[in-house]
């Protein structure tokens, strides 16, 4: 009990931690303003490529996604390793589309229906005949505001 | 009791942070920081039978032709062309600055804040690629010419109101738009090398 007796000694190891919470809560209302939940699970590998002319995808929640690469690992005994298209969470061809679209789009507003945006998030490796494919339906079905995946970066060489 | 009353104020606040520790690092590990960027694009309407017939309206000087094939070799206007420098050649293309008889015709239009001025709205820029070329080159030929618009449209910008195109208001990037309107078409697509 000795120890304890000596009161200039605890005086010194006691730190005042009650500004610890705000500065964590800080850093946390930071990261959850700034957190893009992910809202499906990728099931393509997807690089996308770099481009220097690029803009931000503005309103998410009038963003639809398609996504196009070679499916992962686990899935190649199933798929083949050629690019597939993955919306929402499952592999689908290319007709499925119209009706992708004619879902996503009836979950809109009325009036958020012509500023409906489709992003194409597709892998840079991938050949242009299945995007060929993917745009024809989405002309098809009417969705004509796309916006192709693409990094920032300063130059392209 | 005044002693009791302290009690009741002074709440142990360390678990909070513990708390608020845990809620950090769950956000920490499921924040994804890349952002959601590209080139925006819009696609031509599905054409109807009729507009079939109308395709080649459009007079070749008015035309600048981008093909890729399946090796990712860029042709403009038939020549084969390195696409360091499809930039300039686009930019050239769009504005026109000598006027050349083998480049697009100008238009007289009035644009507001500019008063009656030749507009440059009857180029077209038409992309044709094969199905077997990549999307990574695909997707460098599309962002050059996009730059090539950009630029035009900045240098423009810069001359008349001394800022950059995206930090002017809605109606002068309207009245600029005008003036360079982006014009890059896509071809129906056609199967030429295969896969």
């Amino acid at each position: 009990m000795a120890r304890f007796g000596n009161k200039k000694k605890k005086e010194v190891g006691a730190i005042n931690t009650a500004s610890l919470p705000d500065i964590v809560f800080m850093l946390l209302f930071f990261f959850m303003v700034t957190t893009v939940m992910r809202e499906v699970t990728l099931k393509v590998s997807i690089k996308p490529p770099d481009a220097t002319e690029v803009k931000k995808l503005e309103n998410k929640s009038l963003v639809s996604y398609i996504y196009i690469g070679v499916p992962h690992k686990s899935f190649q005994d199933l798929y083949g390793t050629e690019p597939r298209i993955q919306l929402n969470d499952q592999f689908k061809q290319v007709r499925d589309i119209e009706e992708f679209i004619a879902q996503e789009r009836d979950q809109l507003s009325e009036a958020d229906q012509t500023k409906m945006t489709v992003s194409l998030k597709i892998d840079e490796d991938t050949r242009m005949g299945i995007v060929t494919d993917v745009k024809q339906a989405l002309r098809r079905a009417s969705a004509l505001k796309i916006n192709y995946s693409a990094r920032k970066t300063e130059s392209i060489r | 009791m005044p002693g009791s009353k302290k009690k009741l104020q002074e709440i142990n606040a360390a678990p909070m942070a513990d708390i608020a520790f845990l809620l950090l690092i769950f956000f920490l590990v499921t924040t994804t920081l890349d952002t959601d960027s590209g080139i925006m694009r819009r696609l031509p309407p599905m054409p109807r039978e009729e507009d079939m017939q109308n395709q080649d309206r459009i007079r070749e000087r008015n035309v600048f032709l981008v093909m890729i094939n399946k090796n990712n070799e860029l042709l403009v206007e038939l020549e084969p062309f390195d696409i360091t420098q499809l930039r300039e050649r686009a930019k050239e293309f769009i504005a026109n600055p000598n006027n050349d008889p083998a480049l697009p015709e100008k238009t007289m239009q009035e644009v507001p804040y500019f008063g009656t001025v030749e507009v440059c709205n009857k180029g077209v820029i038409s992309v044709q690629n094969d199905r077997g070329t990549s999307y990574k080159m695909y997707l460098q030929v599309q962002n050059e010419l996009v730059a090539a618009y950009n630029e035009l449209r900045d240098e423009l910008a810069m001359q008349k109101f001394g800022e950059r195109f995206d930090d002017l208001p809605e109606d002068q990037q309207e009245a600029i738009r005008t003036i360079y309107p982006l014009n890059i078409s896509e071809a129906e697509p056609k199967n030429v090398g295969g896969q």
